[in-house]
């Protein structure tokens, strides 16, 4: 009773400062009319416990590594061991990359992350006509198997942690590094890693997908699947929104729509037979960080407590491991600026804190030239660094969710958490993620949320510094990496060496048992791995792949 | 009445980041543009093609991928066989260092829009530097 | 001329450039379809029409890939909503047909519909004309599809083709009453849906329900997969024979030449009519009148008509 008597007194004293305050204010006005989060949604001058009145502290927040870990996923956070410090690398040749990963584990990166290039991602061989000027141009080219025994030259496999931004050929690479492995002398059950394997927000968002819905839902099962018995470590899948973010959505939407695919993910999973508690442990999350610091800080907490009771209430998960969600993030890339790149290393900063602060669990910053092309050596190291300064210097990292009981962070937090919701209960309603891509919905409202800030953008309505205030004459930066274009050569012509030394009586045998397993409901996996060892292309895989399951069609709402 | 003027919009190569190319859509439409969208992956011919049939007056590619030294003069040449180079503006737009675009533009592209590239100024440029009359 | 010529050679440039001049009611382009209309009626015409998200468009880019299995030469018009506010639109249609782009024999334009409502655009007749005159054995027409009464396709095409997908449920019942009666033949695409029995049922009753001489035949199909396309096919030959076996088609045809010259004539007469400032000035002096109550606009509209139609110089025959 007590309580409920301050809390009336302090609304009282809250509406007297309040009506103080607007009185001053008519004559000094504020900046702006309204203030708003850099996802648009609005902020009011003054945040108390009165906006905070409902919420119950255990229910809602619990202690780490508790239900529904909003405070974090593991009790000692950052006390323990820092987050892994993991840059996205890869370059042109399997040689090249495997020069700059041995570079990044001698300048203390913690675990490897691999960039592929677009034919890599798309599933097609350099030598193919739609890869022309596209080999080795966003990453490594991998083709086959030798390929891949390059990248990872003199790196134990056994010894660190590999994530591979790879998603509808996933089973194709995992089955390479499987088997490189393998010749290392590692067992398939030493292997630490993750690949993204995250199709919905291909269709979404980045635009690398290969199959149609069902196909790609069914060889993202069969990962599950197998690795729940052979690669036990493997992080089998990233739900990404990530991309989905840089598509141009909104806070609110990058959580709704990444997590709107986990149910999609659950579900197809369960519905191929799998427990909920063997999978579900091994789901990751992969988010973006923008530099609204408190708004980004409040959306890595809400999705952590949805995620936690969607798996409890909604698939009855038991195992606290399936309900905790463990993510990856990335700053912003599009929020990096072409004018005055320098500026960027202060952005990246910014959202360094917001992902340590959320409580993520690996980060990659981003170079302060990716605005304009793949960071050189130099400009890796600065972003390196950044996180580096965080994590010894700001202070940040010493207790657990220090930003916990700020009235504006945790109303940020139920605010993000009740408009997600909103989301996923009409996604769900339309049958889930798959209907509403086919639909073109949730495209549609992320290109409605990009439109609408570019717009304010050229209005000034919003400030991005350097683009639309303060601008200065610039020369053009130096010294940016370039990709040599003899690599798609180079490429071809290994693809030709390796199909005049291999078997290829076996390779056809090996695809046409691949093909035939495509058509029954059997596990590819083993197939694939089959026919990954006998050298053959990772386009003959998926292209014998496409000749059973076709291709997908974009929807494209705009 | 003056027409409206028309634009292909297309992603050339296998990027799929078409936020850019969506975005400008949108932005020339509410300028009262007609906008012939084409979506992802799409090769030099096929974008030739699509813009000779649609009579555009630009064609406006979206390449974040690294690919456009090799892609846009593709598309130049490409519209200069079918004869059309002399009537059809075209533009690039996306992650394109500085350094790249003056040899873009001597290969024939018109201009290069780099992130942070307010629609407005591509709009202006579009209206001011039609190849032919409306 | 010239591009009349290279037009009857089956030249894609000029076909591309008089749907431009058309669209924009240059005279030389009109002129030009004056001098070559003999040229045109070869064509087969089908309308291609039914709800959003019926996946219209990818039916279009199969089907004009199974008649170019025939050989034949196909045309494409796809129409797509300009915004009423900017007049500009983004058309998108072509998207679902990008491998089609490199046919030679195939020729795809898209449309805005510049304020022109149902379904069309006030030019599609004129692109039609084009792409028969170039040689085109089939012009496909994709009708805006916003769910809007379509229902000038009837107007353009020898065959509609009705588009449906399972799930609509209770829309057909009110999708009847607009365009149910405009449909020659019926596919339910996307049939791996649940449902598509149910709505393919729904549809045949209907139609048993209330049909003239032709019932309209109804099939399955599912377009990105290929899958219904040749049944498809089939279905609209057997209208396209019945139509052209009895006297159904030339009848067709002259009615919607009726229809073409009233339309025209209309155009024409609001042209001659407002393109001269003393009958605009006339006609803002009657509006006073009216405004002030002076006059009524019904015996105005006949003044007018007196004034500057019949008692026009060269007067019109009305």
């Amino acid at each position: 009773m007590a309580g409920k008597e301050k809390m009336e007194q302090l609304k009282n004293a809250q509406q007297e400062w309040t009506q103080k305050t607007d009185e001053a204010v008519k004559k000094r006005p504020e900046r702006k009319e309204t203030f708003v989060t850099g996802s648009n949604q609005e902020v009011q001058r003054l945040y108390t416990p009165v906006d905070l009145e409902n919420m119950e502290y255990e229910e809602a927040l619990g202690f780490p590594g508790e239900y529904p870990y909003t405070r974090g996923v593991q009790p000692t956070m950052y006390r323990g061991r820092f987050w892994t410090m993991r840059q996205y690398a890869g370059f042109a040749t399997a040689e090249e990359s495997n020069k700059r990963y041995k570079y990044l584990l001698d300048q203390g990166q913690t675990g490897l992350s691999v960039a592929f290039d677009l034919p890599t991602q798309i599933g097609y061989d350099s030598d193919h006509a739609l890869s022309e000027g596209e080999v080795g141009k966003v990453g490594v080219a991998i083709d086959s198997l030798k390929d891949m025994e390059i990248l990872f030259d003199g790196i134990p496999l056994d010894q660190v942690s590999t994530s591979m931004t790879i998603n509808a050929p996933a089973s194709v690479l995992l089955a390479m590094y499987i088997a490189v492995a393998e010749k290392q002398g590692v067992a398939s059950d030493q292997l630490r890693g993750t690949i993204q394997n995250d199709i919905l927000k291909e269709y979404i968002a980045r635009g690398t997908y290969i199959f149609p819905v069902e196909p790609s839902m069914r060889l993202i099962t069969n990962i599950f699947e197998y690795c729940s018995d052979e690669v036990p470590n493997w992080n089998t899948i990233s739900i990404s929104g990530y991309h989905i973010r840089e598509a141009g959505s909104s806070a609110v939407q990058e959580v709704a729509f990444t997590l709107a695919d986990g149910i999609a993910y659950v579900e197809a999973a369960i519905e191929a037979g799998l427990e909920v508690d063997k999978f579900a442990p091994r789901l990751s999350f992969f988010f973006n960080s923008h530099n609204d610091l408190l708004e980004e800080v409040a959306k890595f907490r809400a999705a952590r407590r949805i995620w936690a009771k969607i798996m409890k209430e909604k698939f009855g998960a038991k195992n606290p491991k399936s309900m905790q969600l463990k993510f990856h993030t990335q700053t912003g890339g599009s929020t990096l600026t072409a004018q005055q790149p320098d500026n960027n290393i202060v952005r990246v900063a910014i959202q360094t804190l917001a992902a340590v602060l959320g409580g993520t669990q690996s980060l990659h910053t981003n170079s302060k030239d990716e605005a304009m092309a793949l960071p050189t050596e130099d400009s890796v190291r600065i972003a390196l660094r950044t996180q580096q300064i965080v994590a010894h210097e700001s202070g940040v990292a010493e207790t657990v969710d220090p930003l916990a009981g700020s009235y504006y962070v945790e109303s940020l937090t139920n605010d993000i958490e009740e408009k997600a919701m909103e989301y996923i209960d009409r996604i769900v309603g339309m049958g889930g993620a798959p209907n509403a891509i086919e639909k073109g919905y949730i495209q549609k409202e992320i290109m409605d949320s990009a439109y609408e800030y570019q717009k304010q953008i050229e209005s000034n309505d919003r400030i991005v510094v350097g683009v639309n205030k303060f601008q200065t004459e610039e020369q053009p930066p130096q010294g940016l990496l370039r990709v040599d274009p003899s690599v798609g050569e180079l490429q071809k012509e290994k693809i030709a060496e390796l199909k005049k030394e291999r078997d290829n009586d076996q390779v056809v045998q090996k695809l046409a048992e691949l093909k035939k397993a495509a058509e029954t409901d059997q596990n590819l996996m083993p197939f694939i791995l089959d026919a990954v060892k006998a050298y053959a292309t990772l386009g003959e895989i998926c292209g014998s792949l496409r000749e059973v399951f076709g291709e997908y069609q974009q929807s494209v709402v705009l | 009445m003056d027409r409206p003027i028309r634009v292909l919009v297309a992603k050339p190569g296998l990027d799929g980041h078409d936020r850019g190319a969506k975005v400008i859509a949108r932005a020339l439409r509410d300028a009262g543009m007609e906008v012939i969208y084409t979506g992802l992956r799409l090769t030099p011919d096929q974008i030739v093609q699509a813009a000779v049939q649609e009579d555009v007056d630009v064609v406006a590619l979206s390449i974040l991928s690294g690919a456009h030294g090799h892609l846009l003069p593709k598309v130049v040449d490409k519209l200069k066989e079918e004869g059309i180079y002399d009537e059809v503006l075209v533009l690039g737009g996306g992650v394109i260092p500085e350094d790249d675009i003056p040899e873009l533009k001597k290969a024939g592209v018109a201009e290069i829009f780099t992130p942070g590239t307010p629609t407005g100024v591509t709009i202006d440029f579009i209206k001011n530097n039609l190849k032919r009359s409306l | 001329m010239e591009l009349g010529k290279r037009l009857l050679n089956g030249d894609k440039r000029a076909a591309a450039r008089l749907i431009t001049m058309i669209e924009n009611d240059d005279p030389e382009a009109v002129a030009i379809l004056s001098a070559y209309f003999s040229y045109t009626g070869r064509a087969r015409v089908i309308g291609i029409t039914g709800p959003p998200g019926a996946g219209k468009s990818t039916l279009v880019d199969k089907l004009a890939k199974q008649l170019r299995k025939q050989n034949a030469k196909v045309g494409v018009l796809a129409v797509d909503p300009t915004s009423p506010f900017s007049g500009g639109s983004i058309l998108g249609d072509r998207i679902r047909m990008s491998d089609l782009n490199l046919d030679p024999g195939v020729f795809i334009r898209s449309m805005g519909t510049r304020g022109h409502l149902g379904g069309l655009s006030k030019s599609t007749l004129g692109a039609v004309k084009i792409l028969d005159i170039m040689g085109m054995d089939y012009i496909l027409i994709e009708t805006v599809g916003v769910g809007q009464s379509e229902v000038d396709i009837v107007k353009a095409a020898d065959s509609v083709l009705m588009v449906m997908v399972p799930g609509l449920g209770d829309d057909i019942q009110a999708l009847k009453a607009g365009i149910m009666e405009i449909g020659d033949v019926f596919v339910v695409n996307k049939s791996d849906r649940d449902g598509a029995d149910r709505t393919k049922t729904e549809i045949e009753m209907m139609l048993d329900f209330d049909h003239g001489e032709w019932r309209p035949p109804v099939s399955q199909a599912v377009a990105v997969n290929n899958t219904g396309i040749e049944e498809l096919t089939e279905n609209l030959d057997r209208h396209w024979n019945y139509m052209e076996s009895s006297s159904k088609l030339i009848e067709k045809r002259i009615h919607n030449s009726e229809l073409e010259i009233i339309d025209l004539t209309q155009t024409a007469i609001l042209k001659e009519m407002m393109g001269n400032d003393d009958n605009r000035n006339r006609i803002r002096e009657l509006a006073q009148k009216v405004a002030s109550r002076e006059r009524d606009p019904y015996s105005i509209s006949q003044t007018v008509l007196k004034e500057m139609i019949v008692g026009a110089e060269g007067g019109m025959e009305v």
